[in-house]
C-alpha cells in the first residue's frame, strides 16, 4: 500500500507527493503524456529523439546535467510508445535544484543546432547498437508493422528507419515541444525524504508561472479487428532460427488486461511455467521460450517467442506452441496454478515498494491511466481473475486470424 | 519574478549512515550476517560459497554447478522444486561469479517456513540428473552461439583473456567446452564446494529471531552429510598473471555497423591506499554521464550511444576498463580521442570546478546507493568477501571530500597510462597493418 498526496497547479500541472522518511534521498519524476504513438507516420522516432534534446540545455540553463551532478544528483529518462518519462535522484536537501532544472526545460528549451546535430548522431548510433547490429535486433521493426496496419503502434519508439532521425529539423523540434511539453500535459511525482507542504511551496515557486499549453486532441486511428492470419519469413544471418507470434489483446485499462497478463505468467513465468516445462524440458523442442504482454495503453499485443532446437522443424515448433494455446482454451486452469501466478504478482509488487524511484514512476503512470489509486488496486484486480475468465480470454486471443507470426530462418552458410 | 538563471543554494552531504550487521554463528559454525530493516514483510537470504577448482577442470564446470543447482534432489525433481518456489511467490536464483557461487532467495516472510526446507534439500541433496544436464549443455551452447554474434560480447572475452591471460579469470567458454564437462565432475565439485565449512549466509529485510532460528534449524545442525575432506587442496591458488601485451587486438567483422572497443588493464584493489583516488579519477574520465569520455565522444562528436569506464574488483585482482560501441567509420577516431582524453588527464591539472562536480556527484550517489536494507547488505558483503575492513567506506568518503587536483594528476600518472593497456576492437574500421594483435 503506497500512500501519497495530490495537488494541482492553476496551469494544470498535477503533483503527487509520496513521503518516505527512511531515505535521505528524493526522486523527482516527470511524465509527459506523449509517446511514439503521437508521431507523424513520416517523422517517426521523434518523441525519443526529443527526449535526448531535453538534456541539451534550456532557456536559462545552458547545461542540464552539470548543475545536477554538482548537488550530488543524477538523471535519466525513457520513451515508449505511450509516454516520455524523466527522473532525477538527488539528496533530499537539494530538491530545489531539481525543480529549478525541470521547470526551466518545461518553460522552454535552448533549441541549439549543435545539440540537435549531436543527438541525431547519438540516436543513430543507438539505433544501430540496439536494433541493427545485433542478431534479431530488428524484430520489432518487423513485427510491429505486421501486427498493426493503421494504429501508430506499428512503429517502434526508435522510429521506422534511420532516415527519419537523420532528417529531423529544428522547426519539427520546436513544433513538437509546443504541442506536447507544457504543465497541463505533465504529471510530477516527488518521492523520498520530503514534506508535502514544503514541496507545494517550491513547486508553486518554480512551476506556477509556466503557462498552460495548446490543446492536444489525441485522435489515433483505431486498429480494425484482424481478419486473417499473417505471416512473414526472414532469411537472416542469425545463428538460430526463431519464432515470434503476436496476438491482439485488450487495452491497459480493461479487466481483460489482467487476465491476459496472468495467462502470460501461466505460460512462461518461472521454471514451473507451462511453455518452459513442457516444450523446453519435457519435449526438448526449444532452447528458449517466453510469453509476455506489451502492456501498452491502447490495445496491446500478447507475444510468444521461442528458439527451436536445430533438429526441430519450424512447423513442428509452431504446432507445439499452438497445442499449448489450445489447452488454455479447452481446459480450465487448476486452482493452485492460478493461485501460483497471483502469489508471484503479490510478492513482485511488495519488492517494488522498496525503491523510491519505482514508487514515483508507478504513481505517475497510474495517475496518467486515470488515478494513482489504481496502483494500490492492482493486486485485487489480479486476485479477481477467475479460471473461467482465463478460458474465455484465451479463446478470444489465441485465434489464427488474430495472429501475426514472424519467422527468422538461419542462413546455414557460416555454421 | 524568480531569477531562473541562478541555481538554488545547495548542501554537500557530509555524512552517511551505514547499517552494521548482527553477526551470528549457527550451531555448526556457519557465519551468518543479519541486517534487520525495511517497511515490507519480506526478506532476502543469500548462501555464498567460495569457488573451488575441482581437479583443474575449466571454470565452465563451476558455471554449470550454478546453472544445474535447481534441477533436482534425492527428494524432488527440478519440476517439483520449481512448482513449489513459484507457488509461494518466491524467487530463488543461483548465480556464478568469478570467485563465488551464491544462491539467493527473495520471499515474503509468511512463506519462509515452507521454503527453507526446499533450499536445505537443494544445498545438501542435489543430484544433477543426466537428462537435465544434457538439456543444460545443449541449450547453453545455443545461447552462446547467439552471444558470439555480438561484437560487445566477443570484445569482453578477448579483453579478459588479454589482461588475465591463462588464469581462471581469463577463461571464456567455447562451444566445444560444453561437450567436455561431465556430470561426475559436477557431483564431485558439489560435494566439495557446497558444504557448511565453505558457506556464508547474508540476510536482509524483516529479520527476527524466528527467522534466525528457522535458518539455524535447517542449515546449522550438522555437516550436511559431507565427508570430511581436504578443501585446502582444491582452493584456487593466488593467480599469477602474464605481462599485458599492448598491441591492438583486432577481430574484424565485415558486416558490422559498429565496432566494440575495450581498453584497460589490471589495477589496484580496495586494500590499496590509492584505490579511492583511482575511483575519483575514473569517475572524472568515464564514470558518470558528465565524464570527459561521454562529453567528448558522445555529447560533442556523436560517435556513440554510450561510453564509460569502470573499475572491477575480484578476490585475486582488480581491473580498469573503458567500453563502448561506436560507428564503424569512426572506430579509429574514437581510439585517438580516448588516448587524447587519457593523456589530458595525466598532463593537465583538472580545474577545481570540474573536480568539485565529481566529488559532490560521488558523495550524493554513494548515499543514494544505500537505498534500502538490501543495499546495505551488498555494501557489507562486498567488503567482507574481499577481506577489507568495515571502515573502508568511511575512509573512502573522507578521501572524496579532501581529494585535490594534484591528487588526481598523480593518480592518473600512476594508474591510467593507456600505452600500457590492452586494447581490443571487434568490428570494422581498422586498417589491416594496425591490427597486429
Amino acid at each position: 500500500m503506497i500512500s501519497y498526496q495530490r495537488f494541482v497547479l492553476g496551469n494544470g500541472l498535477k503533483v503527487l507527493v509520496q513521503e518516505d522518511e527512511t531515505t535521505p534521498m528524493a526522486v523527482v519524476n516527470i511524465l509527459y503524456d506523449v509517446g511514439a504513438r503521437d508521431e507523424d507516420p513520416d517523422k517517426t522516432g521523434f518523441a525519443h529523439l526529443f527526449e535526448h534534446l531535453m538534456f541539451g540545455g534550456s532557456v536559462h540553463i545552458p547545461q542540464f546535467d552539470t548543475p545536477l551532478q554538482l548537488v550530488g544528483g543524477e538523471s535519466n529518462a525513457f520513451t515508449n510508445n505511450d509516454i516520455t518519462n524523466y527522473y532525477i535522484t538527488l539528496p533530499a536537501v537539494n530538491i530545489e535544484t531539481a525543480f529549478w532544472l525541470e521547470s526551466d526545460r518545461m518553460l522552454s528549451l535552448a533549441f541549439t543546432e549543435k545539440s540537435l546535430e549531436t543527438q541525431r548522431q547519438v540516436v543513430s548510433e543507438e539505433f544501430k547498437q540496439r536494433y541493427l547490429n545485433q542478431p534479431y535486433g530488428d524484430v520489432w521493426l518487423r513485427l510491429r508493422p505486421l501486427a498493426y496496419q493503421v494504429h501508430p503502434y506499428q512503429w517502434a519508439t526508435i522510429g521506422k528507419t534511420l532516415s527519419h532521425i537523420e532528417e529531423a529539423e529544428m522547426e519539427d523540434v520546436k513544433a513538437f515541444f509546443k504541442q506536447h511539453y507544457s504543465p497541463d500535459k505533465a504529471i510530477m511525482t516527488v518521492s523520498g525524504n520530503v514534506k508535502t507542504a514544503e514541496i507545494k511551496k517550491l513547486v508553486e515557486k518554480w512551476f506556477g508561472d509556466i503557462p498552460a499549453g495548446m490543446k492536444y486532441q489525441r485522435n489515433l486511428p483505431v486498429e480494425p479487428e484482424q481478419q486473417e492470419m499473417r505471416r512473414a519469413v526472414v532469411h537472416a544471418d542469425v545463428p538460430l532460427s526463431s519464432i515470434y507470434m503476436a496476438f491482439h489483446m485488450s487495452n491497459r485499462l480493461s479487466p481483460e488486461y489482467y487476465v491476459a497478463d496472468l495467462i502470460s505468467d501461466i505460460l512462461s513465468r518461472g521454471h514451473s511455467s507451462r511453455l518452459y516445462r513442457r516444450l523446453l524440458k519435457d519435449r526438448e523442442m526449444f532452447s528458449e521460450i517466453n510469453a509476455y504482454v506489451l502492456g501498452s495503453i491502447d490495445h496491446g499485443l500478447f507475444v510468444i517467442e521461442g528458439k527451436p532446437l536445430p533438429n526441430i522443424a519450424i512447423e513442428n515448433a509452431e504446432k507445439a506452441i499452438w497445442e499449448e494455446l489450445i489447452v488454455l482454451q479447452e481446459e480450465p486452469v487448476k486452482d493452485d496454478e492460478l493461485e501460483k501466478v497471483k502469489n508471484k504478482i503479490e510478492s513482485t509488487m511488495a519488492f517494488a515498494e522498496m525503491s523510491i524511484l519505482d514508487k514515483a514512476m508507478n504513481l505517475a503512470y497510474f495517475e496518467l491511466l486515470g488515478n494513482a489509486d489504481l496502483l494500490n488496486e492492482e493486486i485485487s484486480r489480479y486476485r479477481e481473475v477467475s479460471a473461467t475468465a482465463i478460458l474465455c480470454e484465451s479463446k478470444k486471443i489465441f485465434r489464427k486470424e488474430n495472429s501475426s507470426t514472424l519467422i527468422y530462418l538461419a542462413n546455414k552458410h557460416d555454421q | 519574478m524568480i531569477n531562473r538563471s541562478v541555481a538554488p543554494t545547495f548542501k554537500s552531504l557530509e555524512t552517511f549512515h551505514l547499517l552494521r550487521p548482527e553477526e551470528i554463528k549457527l550451531d555448526n559454525g556457519i557465519q551468518l550476517f543479519s541486517f534487520n530493516g525495511g517497511e515490507q514483510e519480506l526478506v532476502r537470504i543469500e548462501w555464498v560459497f567460495n569457488n573451488i577448482a575441482w581437479k583443474d577442470r575449466v571454470p565452465l564446470l563451476n558455471v554449470a554447478l550454478s546453472g544445474m543447482l535447481l534441477e533436482g534432489t534425492t527428494h524432488l525433481s527440478g519440476a517439483e522444486l520449481a512448482e513449489q518456489v513459484d507457488f509461494y511467490g518466491a524467487f530463488l536464483q543461483p548465480e556464478y561469479a568469478f570467485d563465488h557461487l551464491s544462491l539467493t532467495l527473495y520471499t515474503l516472510n509468511k512463506h519462509i517456513g515452507k521454503l527453507l526446507p526446499l533450499i536445505k534439500d537443494v544445498l545438501q541433496n542435489s543430484i544433477f540428473p543426466e537428462k537435465e544436464f544434457q538439456t543444460y549443455c545443449r541449450n547453453n551452447k545455443q545461447t552462446l552461439s547467439v552471444s558470439l554474434k555480438k561484437n560487445d560480447f566477443v570484445a569482453r572475452r578477448l579483453f579478459n583473456q588479454a589482461i588475465f591471460s591463462s588464469t581462471r579469470y581469463g577463461y571464456s567458454p567455447e562451444i566445444a567446452d560444453y561437450d567436455a564437462i561431465e556430470r561426475a565432475d559436477l557431483q564431485g565439485l558439489y560435494q566439495q564446494q557446497i558444504r557448511p565449512e565453505n558457506c556464508l549466509i547474508f540476510i536482509g529485510g524483516r529479520v527476527d529471531t524466528t527467522v534466525i532460528e528457522a535458518i539455524n534449524h535447517e542449515f546449522g545442525q550438522d555437516s550436511w552429510g559431507r565427508n570430511a575432506a581436504d578443501i585446502a587442496k582444491n582452493k584456487v591458488e593466488p593467480y599469477s598473471f602474464d605481462a599485458i601485451s599492448t598491441a591492438l587486438i583486432y577481430e574484424p567483422k565485415e558486416a558490422s555497423l559498429q565496432s566494440a572497443i575495450r581498453i584497460g588493464t589490471r589495477t589496484i584493489d580496495r586494500k590499496h591506499p590509492d584505490f579511492s583516488y583511482l575511483w575519483i579519477a575514473n569517475t572524472l574520465l568515464g564514470g558518470y554521464f558528465g565524464s570527459r569520455l561521454m562529453s567528448n565522444i558522445r555529447e560533442d562528436k556523436g560517435y556513440t550511444y554510450g561510453i564509460g569506464s569502470g573499475i572491477g574488483t575480484l578476490k585475486h585482482s582488480a581491473f580498469f576498463t573503458i567500453a563502448t560501441e561506436v560507428g564503424a567509420d569512426v572506430t579509429s577516431a574514437t581510439l585517438d580521442e580516448i588516448a587524447k582524453e587519457m593523456k589530458r588527464l595525466r598532463e593537465e591539472m583538472v580545474s577545481v570546478e570540474e573536480l568539485e562536480v565529481v566529488k559532490n556527484y560521488l558523495r550524493g550517489t554513494f548515499v543514494g546507493s544505500l537505498e534500502n536494507v538490501f543495499s546495505h547488505v551488498d555494501k557489507f558483503k562486498r567488503l567482507y568477501l574481499a577481506d577489507v575492513d568495515v571502515n573502508y567506506y568511511q575512509r573512502h568518503f573522507e578521501i572524496i571530500k579532501k581529494c585535490t587536483p594534484s591528487d588526481v594528476l598523480e593518480t592518473a600518472n600512476k594508474y591510467l597510462n593507456d600505452e600500457d593497456m590492452a586494447k581490443v576492437v571487434v568490428g570494422k574500421g581498422i586498417s589491416s597493418k594496425k591490427g597486429q594483435g
